[in-house]
């Protein structure tokens, strides 16, 4: 059994820690790129979204480097992912991949759910291993997360362009090259070490924006063009609404771990604008928008697959939130047709318009009352 | 006398299944039901003005739909359908869709968007009896004979939906308004149109689908013509559980209909932007494809014609007839 999974950003680090702990054969597809894509728009339903084109084209190269299970999560509605793997398993079979398939599906009452089909995965390894591979995975998504937010910080300060970007692809290897809990701690010491040394100015000024949006098109860098790194090389310090080891604290540890953030707090500030679930993350994204306005950030970016269903209702209700607390929001609409250049067009004219937004708020405040 | 409460319904959405009995329990409560005239493309148009481009054809004809009603009634009754059958979700537009609307239309007469959830149990329908019936009446009991009395008529309107009407036709005979009875033709050819209700039976946006293909002497089928068992049998079929009610039901007509060989075509029509569509559409096509059915794949927007429509139907029907005729020649057996 030669194990492989789809991309979603640094997903593979975390999965591939988790499952070679278990002593699992796993197969990482070649990263997503526009070969990826073009399979994926090939053979998937035209109107699907654009992660369920990439996790195709993912399973179609990784079939070329000899895989033959797939490892996919479910879910249960009401957003399409939680059929994805149903459907992309039946295109695979017409296309004459055999591909054996093992869904994980989120467990509904406890986390014991999930680790019955994980131990099942591993060939049937004691609890205690399979418990301590799930948690070897999940720290290593905590170093990872370290490593992006320190990214965020250093990218609109950095003195030499591009030299954070070359330390985080470097404290991302040295954390996915641990094999073992002690080996990941040095890991972890030494990527800090490794951002921290990133020259940068301190007192530059920044913007600083916010980013919404559905899960997968946040996380992936292919799949929203490099979004980030575009807005950090910019002079943006960005925080992203959803963290790889928040989310796996929130679906599958059902937030277990206490003192993160976690969905609750977002969906806490939805109301008055969106009072109900709408699945997927669409009240995370209304309420997370709501939070960075109180946190006084300057402006949001929203992203989002074409056709997403929930967030193209947080997208109805956004401008809403947007007048309301006069903060600027640019929606970013991602399919397989999207450039980067038009994107950073777009990007650019926010960046500025933020920019003059700002400027001008400091020269009212330093007008003195009366004067 | 006191003049009776006024409430709006919107022609569009789950209109097409629960309004015979949305009728009988808000004017059982004493209030007037005003209902929105069938869509025409203005309404359409001034539903586009309003919702953002990325949403789907329905919801932005649900937009129009709502602003007709504006200014003419005390109440909007749009309940947030969140779940009408166990473990299952209608689809996450139905979810947001009041707060779509209160957002992004100003100046509108307060909604009753009670939030139906069914999801765990069929017992919750009642706290959602009780909160829309609470805006008419204080009496439990005058809600509850209301509620009754409406879940009878529903039933007898999926009954004449089994035996073969089409919801505007089942309406008429419950309403007591039918001029003739619909007289079912021998026809040559049998269609399965496998849709969602509120895209199939819009005659605007489904551009007079139906009435089209029984000009060109067609039986249409649908899957409000079969019951919930023959439905839930054939969608079982599927790997997993269906978890969207709509989704279910076209995936489980479409496959009896595709396993019963009654049938010499099958249309489906999705509409654009529809996210289970673009799943349940893609499992269909490949099970007509497995068994041998012609099949026909009809994404509609605002911007499609209505000349294309027809052509492409004329062309699927004469495929249709043709494969059809050389299979009686041959014996029968396609």
């Amino acid at each position: 059994m030669r194990v492989t999974f789809p991309h979603m950003g640094n997903l593979y680090i975390s999965v591939r820690a988790m499952l070679e702990y278990l002593k699992v054969d796993v197969v990482i597809p070649p990263a997503s790129s526009r070969h990826t894509l073009t399979l994926g728009a090939k053979y998937g339903p035209e109107f699907a979204c654009l992660p369920l084109k990439l996790n195709l084209g993912n399973f179609i190269e990784a079939h070329g480097l000899g895989a033959d299970t797939i490892i996919m999560a479910g879910g249960c509605g009401p957003c399409r992912f939680g059929y994805y793997a149903q459907v992309e398993h039946a295109i695979l079979q017409d296309l004459g991949y055999n591909f054996q398939l093992l869904i994980l599906e989120p467990p509904e009452r406890h986390i014991s759910e999930l680790l019955v089909k994980i131990r099942r995965i591993s060939g049937n390894q004691s609890w205690w291993q399979v418990g301590q591979a799930l948690r070897f995975g999940y720290l290593k998504a905590r170093a990872v997360d370290e490593v992006e937010a320190a990214a965020f910080k250093a990218r609109p300060r950095e003195t030499v362009p591009g030299s954070s970007d070359v330390a985080r692809r470097k404290a991302l290897n040295v954390i996915d090259r641990a094999t073992s809990f002690r080996n990941l701690a040095d890991a972890a010491d030494e990527a800090r070490t490794i951002m921290a040394n990133v020259a940068v100015e301190e007192g530059r000024p920044v913007v600083r924006v916010g980013i919404v949006g559905e899960i997968y098109t946040l996380l992936e860098p292919f799949a929203n063009l490099n979004l980030e790194v575009h807005l950090g090389r910019m002079g943006a310090e960005v925080d992203r609404a959803i963290y790889m080891s928040e989310w796996v604290n929130d679906h599958l540890f059902l937030g277990l771990l206490k003192g993160m953030r976690s969905r609750k707090e977002a969906c806490a500030a939805a109301p008055p604008y969106l009072r109900h679930t709408v699945g997927g993350h669409g009240q995370e994204t209304v309420g997370s928008a709501v939070n960075y306005a109180r946190a006084g950030y300057d402006g949001l970016v929203q992203v989002l697959p074409f056709t997403c269903m929930p967030e193209i209702i947080a997208e109805s209700i956004l401008p809403v939130v947007s007048a309301d607390f006069n903060l600027p929001v640019l929606t970013l609409v991602m399919d397989e047709h999207t450039g980067e250049a038009g994107m950073n067009t777009r990007l650019e004219a926010f960046i500025d318009l933020l920019w003059r937004r700002k400027k001008q708020r400091e020269l009212e405040s330093e007008r003195v009352p009366g004067y | 006398m006191v003049m009776p409460v006024k409430v709006g319904i919107p022609r569009t959405l789950l209109y097409y299944y629960y309004y015979p009995m949305w009728r009988v329990f808000l004017s059982e409560l004493g209030a007037a039901v005003m209902l929105t005239a069938p869509s025409t493309k203005r309404v359409l148009d001034q539903g586009l003005k309003y919702a953002i481009d990325e949403i789907c054809l329905p919801i932005k004809l649900t937009f129009g739909h709502v602003l007709e009603l504006s200014g003419k009634v005390d109440y909007i009754f749009l309940p947030r359908l969140v779940s009408v059958a166990n473990r299952e979700y209608v689809c996450p537009k139905f979810m947001g869709l009041p707060d779509m609307v209160r957002h992004r239309l100003a100046g509108l007469p307060p909604l009753i968007d009670v939030a139906v959830n069914l999801r765990r149990s069929g017992m919750d329908i009642y706290p959602a009896v009780w909160a829309v019936g609470r805006f008419f009446s204080a009496s439990r009991i005058h809600i509850l004979k209301a509620y009754r009395r409406s879940v009878k008529i529903w039933e007898r309107y999926s009954r004449l939906l089994e035996r073969g009407l089409l919801p505007e036709d089942a309406m008429a005979v419950i309403e007591d308004r039918l001029e003739k009875v619909p007289l079912f033709l021998e026809n040559k050819v049998c269609v399965a149109l496998i849709g969602h209700p509120y895209n199939i039976y819009d005659s605007h946006i489904s551009m007079n689908l139906i009435q089209r293909l029984r000009q060109m002497r067609v039986t249409v089928v649908t899957a409000e013509n079969l019951s919930e068992k023959i439905i839930n049998r054939n969608a079982a079929r599927l790997p997993k559980r269906m978890y969207w009610t709509l989704g279910r039901r076209m995936i489980g007509a479409a496959f009896h209909y595709l396993a019963q060989n009654s049938i010499d075509g099958m249309i489906h029509v999705a509409a654009f932007g529809c996210g289970p569509d673009s799943m349940t559409g893609e499992l269909i096509e490949r099970q007509a494809r497995h068994c041998g059915v012609p099949f026909l794949n009809l994404v509609l927007d605002e911007h499609t014609g209505e000349a294309g429509v027809a052509t492409r139907l004329e062309a699927f029907l004469d495929m249709v007839r043709w494969r059809r005729d050389k299979g009686v020649a041959e014996g029968g057996s396609q």
